[in-house]
């Protein structure tokens, strides 16, 4: 795949003295869903206003489609479109108007059927001459995105997009997501909903205390640091694990009605069969049986507990 | 080089939009303001003060107090123009965009002195309803308006960047510029005080831009012409080395 943004080695260190980016390289291709997750402070927003262009790098290259943001600003910001936390909009300005300001700024030439069709896909046609402080949260968020839109950038950062959204409007702005991937924009998300990264990403990056700890594929993440269980319901409580079963990593629950096997899926001996063969040699019998892969959020929190 | 003319506009149209939807602050308050001095000092008082060199004291009062609102606006225009997006976070958008910092300041600036001007054109026309106005070299008048507007915007500018609250952003128009202007001749001949505050006075830039303005209309100044075309020059020539000086570093713009 062919890299759209390239970072090598970035520093950030704040007037203050604090360090918010601490020799960050990271690769995003082109086409890809990139989500990049880290508690509050991580300095995700900090990597994306770099590369944007708000903030200021310490040291380090940034390459957007090959160029340097630095040298080659214009043409690497021309790219990027941007969907900030903040709901930071003149409140007092039209739909349309905001729309048209931002496709101006970014140098494009005056498309209002461009605009039309975002703000149709978005649901805010029959809004575009309501002015934004009388449109709800749900769509002043929908507006941002429209804004970043505006330009037809092929590199979208949406921080934080669906924080305070509702889930049915949560799970349409997921299908936006996911048509304009389809469309070639290549799409760098960060969010605190890890059922999002979970559910839209192709690439996972964790970041904590201005460290990038990882960056894998989100299936291969969640295999390599994913725990699979089995879990089987007994019929009868368990005062303790028998003697016989002592060489399985097994646990009991504190009433004795669940045991529970730790086990690598990505290995062709889980063990299963054999222990199954044990607990039936031994009499314990069971009613149901049951497995549990470890979700993003836990391989998460696993990841910056470390 | 290569300019961002769509940008420039962009940022142009949206300043003066916000102008038209705020017309009664923008426009029509300052024209307010000043008809009142116009009916106060101009009809009421003026009928009954000697004329100052040979002008009617209503007409003498007419470049000052255009001078006095253009300043005032340009400085607020600017500097409300560039803190609202700062304060707001709608500042993001600006910095983002494949735009330079010259162009940002001729969009923000540009729309200041466009709106200063056209206060200042309104006034001048409103002033033809209570004085008999005549202005003896027009090109100079436009010349010295469009300086005035264009400096004070720029330290407009400089005053949003600095500010980090609706405080300070109002602290310097209200603590130091408007005492400027009303000390600067404004409503009187700098020759008519004591020889002391006359020195004292040269040490206004105001008074530079009012006895420009006013020659403009009468031929009749406190100091040359000449003198007031340099003081406003160098004027700018600092605003602008200030502007250049926070671009370079992104003072208050970018950490």
């Amino acid at each position: 795949m062919n890299p759209i943004i390239e970072v090598s080695h970035l520093n950030k260190i704040y007037a203050g003295g604090f360090q918010a980016l601490k020799d960050v390289s990271l690769q995003i291709d082109k086409g890809e869903i990139f989500a990049l997750l880290g508690p509050n402070g991580a300095g995700k927003t900090t990597l994306i206003h770099i590369i944007c262009g708000i903030v200021n790098r310490t040291s380090g290259e940034v390459l957007v489609d090959g160029h340097d943001i630095i040298r080659d600003y214009r043409y690497t910001r021309s790219l990027i479109g941007l969907v900030p936390q903040e709901l930071a909009t003149d409140q007092f300005e039209t739909v349309w108007n905001i729309v048209r300001f931002s496709r101006g700024i970014f140098d494009q030439p005056k498309n209002p059927a461009y605009l039309e069709s975002v703000l149709k896909n978005l649901a805010l046609w029959e809004k575009r001459k309501n002015k934004i402080m009388t449109l709800s949260g749900g769509m002043k968020r929908r507006v941002m995105i429209a804004k970043a839109l505006a330009h037809e950038p092929q590199i979208l950062f949406l921080d934080e997009p669906t924080a305070g959204v509702d889930v049915e409007l949560r799970k349409s702005m997921w299908e936006q997501v996911r048509r304009l991937r389809e469309s070639g924009v290549t799409i760098i998300l960060t969010t605190h909903y890890i059922e999002e990264a979970e559910e839209l990403a192709d690439r996972i990056g964790v970041i904590n205390h201005g460290e990038l700890i990882v960056t894998e594929d989100k299936s291969r993440l969640m295999k390599k640091l994913g725990k699979k269980e089995l879990n089987l319901e007994l019929k009868a409580p368990l005062k303790a694990i028998p003697e016989a079963l002592s060489g399985y990593q097994l646990k009991l629950s504190p009433d004795g009605l669940v045991l529970t096997l730790a086990y690598d899926s990505t290995h062709n001996e889980s063990g299963i069969t054999e222990l199954l063969d044990r607990l039936k040699e031994n009499g314990v019998s069971y009613k149901d049986i049951y497995t549990k892969q470890s979700s993003l959020e836990e391989i998460f929190v696993q990841l910056v507990h470390q | 080089m290569r300019i961002n003319f769509r940008a420039i506009g962009a940022i142009y149209r949206f300043e003066m939009a916000r102008t038209f939807r705020t017309i009664l602050q923008s426009i029509a308050s300052p024209v307010i303001s000043t008809t009142l001095y116009f009916i106060v000092f101009g009809s009421a008082i003026g009928k009954h003060m000697s004329a100052v060199n040979g002008v009617s004291y209503g007409a003498f009062i007419v470049p000052g107090l255009t001078m006095l609102t253009v300043l005032q606006q340009s400085v607020a225009n600017a500097s409300f123009g560039i803190y609202f997006p700062r304060f707001v976070g709608t500042i993001y958008e600006v910095l983002s965009a494949p735009v330079s910092y010259f162009e940002i300041l001729v969009g923000y600036v540009g729309a200041a002195t466009t709106k200063a001007m056209m206060v200042g054109t309104i006034i001048l026309l409103t002033s033809c309803f209570f004085v008999p106005l005549h202005v003896d070299h027009p090109f100079w008048m436009i010349g010295f308006l469009l300086l005035t507007s264009l400096s004070f915007s720029l330290l407009g500018f400089i005053i949003g960047i600095w500010a980090d609250g609706f405080v300070k952003l109002q602290l310097i128009p209200l603590l130091i510029i408007t005492p400027l202007a009303f000390l600067g001749g404004a409503f009187y001949s700098i020759k008519m005080l004591p020889p002391l505050w006359q020195k004292i006075s040269m040490a206004n830039p105001v008074v530079y831009l009012i006895s420009g303005f006013r020659w403009s209309f009468y031929e009749r100044s406190d100091v040359s012409v000449q003198t007031s075309l340099l003081m406003i020059s160098l004027f700018l020539a600092i605003c602008i080395l200030i502007v250049a000086r926070i671009f370079k570093t992104g003072y208050r713009l970018k950490t």
